[in-house]
């Protein structure tokens, strides 16, 4: 176990050390540089640019500016290129704001896909089971976007409420309840744009688990002994069958951090995605490239969070 | 006359042994069951004639249907209206005589415009699909079948002297970086000399020294994986496009380039279950080389998945276009795609829901006939299912 852990810990951060050179290649060996971004902009002169690449190492070689990018990744010290705010600061100021569409968005993926998959498995090529995996592909293959504009023409017409944005500006002296009915409001659209895909993955994958389970003698003998419908399916069926999706708790964790760029930006939603999206169009490379480290670093705490959580609940599984 | 003999003969033989079913008619035969599926090949179908004949349609300096031609006398006409005839000039007129998806805010005929975005969809699928596949059966390959060897210390040290000089070279250092690659040449000859005079089997200590293995290839290989799957890939995409010059075929190099992990994967795990097995091992005596057994005995059996996985790579490999267009990167604005009609839509969608809904209308259909599709081929072609139903 703890031998386990100890090289899964040495394998991670061998991962991790290079994804960092990855992703630092990526961006800079990509045709452009961030000093030319404006070349149209007057106040942008020759010593302009030639200050700016000064200040952010940019005249440095390529292997200088990694160590200076990541020896002030560590020590905590990075600054947009673009305002000067520490990076870690304006990521914690999105991730706020990303946190209660992640949390929605996950409450709503796991109460309803549960159900739906559970049902669909236990009547096996019934009608419900067959309209509900039609419905689970058509789920899957909706564009976002579009299914966005779908949902906001039906809501602002159905029930007249605003939807776009974090709050209704101008709210300042209504009562605590109105503000908290109005945020809720706001939430409620692009939670479940974002928990749409996920719900019909998730569905589709309880369903089969659920099949797979089904299937198997002791499920068989439990019926054949005349134990009630109920008893079989969720005492005996489902209990096992819960045992891969206690794994996926981990895998959820770099959803935290990746936030939907297309959903936030139709929603004018200030989250991660959309910080993600304004990096990319001022490219700015410290915000870039520190998203980037940190969703990988969720990446491997969840697969680690993973595997771990699979040693405890199944003891056939020895490493 | 003993010719004929012969021949009636086999067939006494093979008549009562199986009915005579090809694979493609034993496919066909539990495909047809599968009603959505069906329905996902028709659309598959139509969708492919259409984006062709979308590309013949809506190219060259002449087009039948012209889907940049600006009338601003005809702008946003809602679907089916007829052009205003007495206002346009002679031609100006759609060749159809009615705009059958209406018009644009630039009164551009919709339906021209969705025919070229139909051709643009089509290639960005299949180019980067099949990208994915290249890489992914190429490494999964080697993974599955090369990886239980390992690489030797002199490999290591060649392909590291030669990173290093060429990451040297990018980075301005252009001496060191020539050094480091003479290095990496200079190991690359050791190798190739000890090889010469030692005829494989090293035995001086300097030279085993040489040959001392690493870590294996499977290792290398897989850790790659880890790494590329470390990235969230929408947004990787996103930040290379929107390094990289605008233009259609990037976008489809960069969706290849970062969706071949799972077909990797696929291949590797069949690969180490084929190269198990009989056949493969009745081959290797029979004296055929890697080559020949890679290619004609063990990837013939191990495409199945990689086919399905493909078939719904396609479809995300349009839906991610869409969604990059419709952010505004990607295919340069004079030429339509699915997700800039709707993305130029967006600002109409009270006076023109057609904009919308057309375009959205269509990815959903494209998209999910792809699934559907490959939904349907997985369950034929998996056995373990096949039996149960």
């Amino acid at each position: 176990m703890i031998s386990f852990i100890g090289r899964s810990i040495v394998q991670k951060i061998i991962t991790l050390f290079f994804v960092s050179i990855v992703s630092f290649l990526i961006i800079h060996l990509a045709p452009g540089e961030p000093s030319q971004v404006d070349p149209l902009n007057p106040k942008f002169t020759r010593e302009m640019v030639e200050r700016f690449r000064a200040e952010f190492h940019l005249d440095k070689p390529l292997y200088r500016q990694y160590l200076y990018f990541y020896r002030d990744l560590f020590s905590g010290k990075t600054i947009s290129w673009k305002d000067n705010q520490p990076v870690f600061k304006k990521i914690w100021e999105r991730f706020l704001n990303s946190l209660p569409l992640f949390i929605v968005g996950t409450i709503l993926t796991w109460t309803i896909s549960f159900p739906v998959g559970i049902r669909s498995a236990i009547f096996r090529g019934g009608i419900y089971d067959r309209s509900s995996t039609f419905f689970s592909y058509l789920l899957i293959s909706i564009p976002g976007f579009f299914f966005a504009y779908i949902l906001i023409i039906f809501v602002v017409n159905q029930f007249q409420v605003p939807v776009i944005g974090m709050e209704t500006f101008g709210m300042g002296d209504t009562t605590w309840l109105n503000r908290a009915m109005d945020r809720i409001w706001h939430l409620v659209l692009p939670s479940l744009l974002g928990a749409t895909a996920g719900i019909a993955v998730l569905s589709r994958y309880v369903r089969s688990q659920m099949l797979e389970v089904e299937g198997q003698d002791y499920v068989r003998t439990a019926k054949a002994k005349g134990l009630a419908p109920d008893q079989v399916h969720y005492k005996h069926a489902l209990r096992n069958a819960l045992l891969p999706f206690v794994t996926m708790f981990g895998l959820i964790l770099p959803g935290l951090i990746g936030g939907s760029v297309i959903i936030e930006s139709i929603f004018a939603w200030p989250g991660m995605g959309r910080m993600a999206y304004e990096a990319i169009l001022a490219r700015d490379y410290p915000i870039i490239l520190t998203l980037n480290f940190v969703s990988a670093v969720l990446v491997l705490i969840g697969t680690f969070i993973s595997d771990l959580l699979y040693l405890v609940v199944d003891p056939r599984i020895r490493l | 006359m003993e010719h004929m003999n012969t021949d009636t003969q086999y067939d006494l033989l093979d008549e009562p042994l199986a009915p005579k079913r090809t694979r493609l008619e034993e496919f066909w035969r539990l495909f047809r069951k599968n009603r959505l599926a069906i329905a996902g090949m028709v659309f598959f179908i139509l969708f492919f004639v259409l984006a062709i004949a979308g590309f013949g349609l809506t190219r060259g300096n002449n087009p039948v249907l012209d889907p940049a031609l600006v009338r601003l006398q005809d702008k946003l006409r809602p679907p089916l209206a007829k052009p205003n005839l007495e206002r346009l000039q002679p031609h100006e007129i759609p060749k159809l005589g009615v705009y059958i998806f209406g018009t644009d805010d630039l009164g551009r005929d919709v339906f021209a415009r969705m025919l070229q975005g139909s051709w643009v969809s089509l290639t960005v699928g299949f180019v980067a699909v099949g990208i994915a596949v290249l890489i992914g059966i190429f490494l999964g390959g080697i993974a599955g079948y090369y990886g239980s060897r390992h690489i030797r210390i002199g490999q290591l040290l060649a392909v590291t002297f030669l990173i290093i000089g060429a990451f040297l070279v990018i980075s301005k250092l252009i001496w060191a970086g020539v050094a480091f690659l003479i290095c990496g040449c200079g190991c690359i000859f050791i190798s190739l000399r000890i090889k010469k005079t030692t005829k494989g089997t090293p035995r001086s200590a300097a030279s085993r020294l040489w040959y001392f293995k690493t870590i294996s290839i499977d290792t290398v290989v897989m850790r790659f994986v880890d790494i590329m799957l470390c990235f969230p890939s929408f947004f990787l995409i996103l930040t290379v496009v929107a390094l990289l010059p605008a233009s259609i075929y990037n976008i489809m190099i960069v969706i290849g380039l970062t969706s071949w992990m799972g077909t990797t994967r696929f291949v590797r795990a069949e690969f180490l279950s084929l190269r198990e097995q009989d056949f493969v091992a009745a081959a290797r005596a029979l004296g055929l080389n890697n080559f020949r057994i890679i290619f004609r005995h063990m990837i013939p059996n191990a495409v199945a998945p990689v086919l399905v996985s493909a078939t719904i790579g396609i479809a995300s490999a349009i839906l991610t276009e869409a969604g990059l267009s419709f952010l505004g990167f990607g295919v340069p604005p004079p030429h339509a795609t699915w997700g800039n009609i709707l993305s130029d839509g967006k600002r109409f969608i009270f006076d023109a829901p057609w904009l919308t809904f057309v375009p959205g209308i269509a990815i959903l259909i494209v998209v999910l006939s792809f699934n559907l599709f490959g939904e349907g081929l997985r369950d034929v072609l998996n056995p373990k299912l096949r039996e149960r139903s």
